[in-house]
């Protein structure tokens, strides 16, 4: 979840000072504030559970990109603002039916940080929704856009509805965790949104991703060489 | 009513501290006044957010990642305020963003400066946030209704702004020997352009005494360098680090800081467009806004479109 | 390309329930629900608000500042709205 949140944050936060306009410029900075302040929920909890010291910044900063286990989704590129807004809106239609199962886990911890993300993500899903049918639903040029970029982004979805060794935990940690739940919820804003923007539904033609297992595309190497550098190149320094 | 009648209770408000409002008559000198001066400033917000956003990504700690970010995107708020204010004036913000990505409207030179290393972050909050703070503090008084509102705002956002700066320079000045350095760096690299963000000596700035008497502009140039450098010293003192000044000293007569003379060479040159970055931050501008064209556009059409539909 | 401009929005936000929506400025917006969460993500970032207003610029009818005289200045005489115009006995109290 932590690291789910901190690498498409770190995505949405290289958009900062370069968007469309101001208003959606300062849309999309909160939606990035939303996703790194959820992952350091996340982090610190993990850091915690596991009783080693590491904290929040030790696992952002000090960890290979095989010992990242966020959905692959969440690294691809900005690409032009659609494949950014399809690629969220993909990530938050998963996102929020997730969170509200870990809300109701018994685990306080989880179902407290949980709670506090539905209400962001809520929003999340909203914003992203209404900018994938805005944009498929708008000119000629912007659903063309739309529909290409779509093909690129889709295929790494598969990685959030397909059950995987993530979900099998999660049922450890409360039996009553449903990946089906997560997935038909998932179908469902998937098909409703995309037919209001007038976009066709591709096949589930799902590219093979182990981001869950460590196994990521090339781009996250990039985005920790950037990401960790200043931590790992002085690593006695307080910052 | 005659020309002269309007002229005279404008001036008279002006007098009396009674702020201009949009609709109210006014002179075409001071509406144009005050569009090129809220324009350059909300230009000066939005090219300001390049420098700093390049370390977003890069930024050391999470906690300082979502601050510097918090901080950036407060940039395009000020930026979105100071246009609405200039809107006022009767110019729309496509028109004045048309003059900013063609060369033809002027933004803070500042911003034409790189950002080398995390220090600069540091710096950056520290020093042209605060340089920037005593303009604006001074600027909340100003006489057109709009712009002073949009003061008042950014001025109470911005107070996070210096304070997340210097926090950044206290942990680099008194980290390790590699991080002191780079917090020596990047005071050095910046000082100066800080300095020069007050604008040309009172004796060559070429529209401050109007703008003094329309107290448009409520502070001197010089007055308020001035007031930053006796603010800074202290500060920069107690990080230990040393400013790029051999004339800096305390002036027991004057009850003031005496420094050094600023390279003026250099500040007209990055004015009039070489400075170090001014090429990368215009493309960085213009991309964006040409990227974002067909967003812009078929946001409209949908509008239009459900619009119909309703109808 | 040759767009087409998003229109201006005016914004008013009510910082907490008892008090009255407050203009606190504008923002750009295609439509009138964008516009409602452009207010959301630009003017409430710090809690500024718990309800939003937003109204298109060009439907607000502004008076003439050439109108004020004959508009507020024959309110200036009418000091018989004012409860001071009015004398009553200390002993009376407040009334």
């Amino acid at each position: 979840m932590g690291d789910n949140g901190l690498i498409l944050g770190q995505r949405l936060a290289e958009w900062c000072g370069h968007g469309p306009i101001l208003e959606q410029d300062i849309a999309l900075t909160n939606i990035s504030l939303d996703l790194i302040g959820q992952a350091r929920l996340w982090l610190s909890l993990a850091g915690q559970i596991e009783g080693q010291g590491r904290d929040e910044d030790k696992l952002a900063y000090f960890r290979d990109a095989n010992e990242f286990r966020h959905l692959n989704l969440c690294e691809q590129p900005n690409g032009h603002w659609g494949t950014t807004i399809l690629r969220q809106f993909l990530f938050d239609a998963f996102h929020l039916p997730l969170l509200e199962q870990i809300s109701k886990f018994d685990d306080p911890q989880l179902a407290s940080i949980a709670q506090k993300c539905v209400k962001e993500v809520r929003y999340h899903l909203r914003w992203s929704s209404e900018w994938a049918v805005r944009l498929g639903d708008g000119t000629e040029e912007s659903h063309e856009k739309m529909q290409q970029a779509l093909a690129d982004v889709w295929p790494f979805a598969g990685e959030a509805i397909l059950a995987n060794a993530f979900d099998l935990e999660l049922a450890e940690i409360n039996p009553a965790y449903n990946i089906q739940m997560v997935n038909k919820a998932w179908w469902s804003t998937v098909n409703d949104v995309f037919n209001q923007a007038n976009l066709e539904v591709p096949a589930a033609n799902w590219a093979p991703q182990k981001g869950r297992e460590g196994i990521h595309t090339e781009r996250l190497g990039f985005i920790l060489a950037e990401m960790q550098f200043l931590p790992r190149a002085y690593p006695d320094a307080q910052w | 009513m005659e020309q002269a009648d309007l002229q005279r209770l404008f001036d008279s408000k002006i007098e009396q501290e009674i702020r201009i409002e949009p609709k109210d008559w006014m002179p075409e000198a001071y509406r144009k006044t005050n569009l090129r001066q809220i324009s350059q400033h909300a230009h000066s917000e939005v090219v300001g957010m390049l420098p700093e956003a390049n370390w977003i990504t890069r930024a050391p700690s999470l906690r300082r990642k979502v601050a510097l970010l918090a901080k950036v995107q407060d940039e395009a708020g000020h930026g979105l305020y100071l246009y609405s204010a200039a809107e006022t004036l009767g110019t729309s913000r496509d028109e004045m963003m048309d003059d900013l990505n063609s060369g033809k409207a002027k933004y803070s030179s500042i911003f034409n400066y790189p950002t080398l290393n995390w220090a600069d972050i540091g710096a950056i909050g520290w020093l042209v946030d605060g340089a920037a703070i005593t303009n604006q503090v001074a600027l909340c008084r100003t006489s057109y209704g709009p712009y002073a509102r949009a003061m008042v705002r950014i001025c109470k956002e911005e107070s996070f702004h210096q304070r997340q700066g210097y926090e950044i320079m206290m942990s680099m000045a008194f980290g390790t020997p590699q991080q002191k350095q780079m917090a020596q760096d990047a005071l050095n690299r910046w000082w100066w352009p800080a300095l020069m963000m007050f604008g040309p000596n009172d004796s060559e700035s070429t529209h401050s005494q109007q703008s003094l008497d329309w107290k448009i502009k409520r502070v001197s140039n010089d007055d308020l360098r001035q007031e930053f450098v006796d603010k800074s010293i202290p500060q920069v003192e107690y990080l230990g680090l040393t400013l790029p000044d051999p004339d800096l000293k305390w002036n027991e007569e004057r009850g003031h800081y005496d420094f050094g003379s600023i390279d003026w060479e250099e500040f007209y040159r990055v004015v009039s467009g070489n400075g170090p970055c001014n090429k990368e931050r215009l493309q960085a501008r213009n991309k964006a806004h040409n990227e974002g064209a067909w967003v812009r556009e078929a946001a409209m059409a949908f509008a239009e479109k459900r619009q119909t539909n309703v109808a | 390309m040759n767009s087409k401009n998003w229109p201006l929005f005016e914004v008013f936000i009510r910082s907490k329930n008892g008090l009255s929506h407050k203009h606190v400025g504008s923002l750009h917006a295609a439509d009138p629900a964008m516009a409602l969460e452009n207010a959301r993500d630009v003017y409430c970032r710090r809690n500024e608000g718990v309800s939003i207003w937003v109204v298109p610029s060009d439907h607000i009818t502004a008076s003439d500042p050439g109108d004020a005289e004959e508009l507020y200045e024959p309110a200036r005489d009418k000091i018989y709205r004012h409860p001071t115009f009015y004398t009553i006995p200390d002993e009376i109290g407040h009334m």
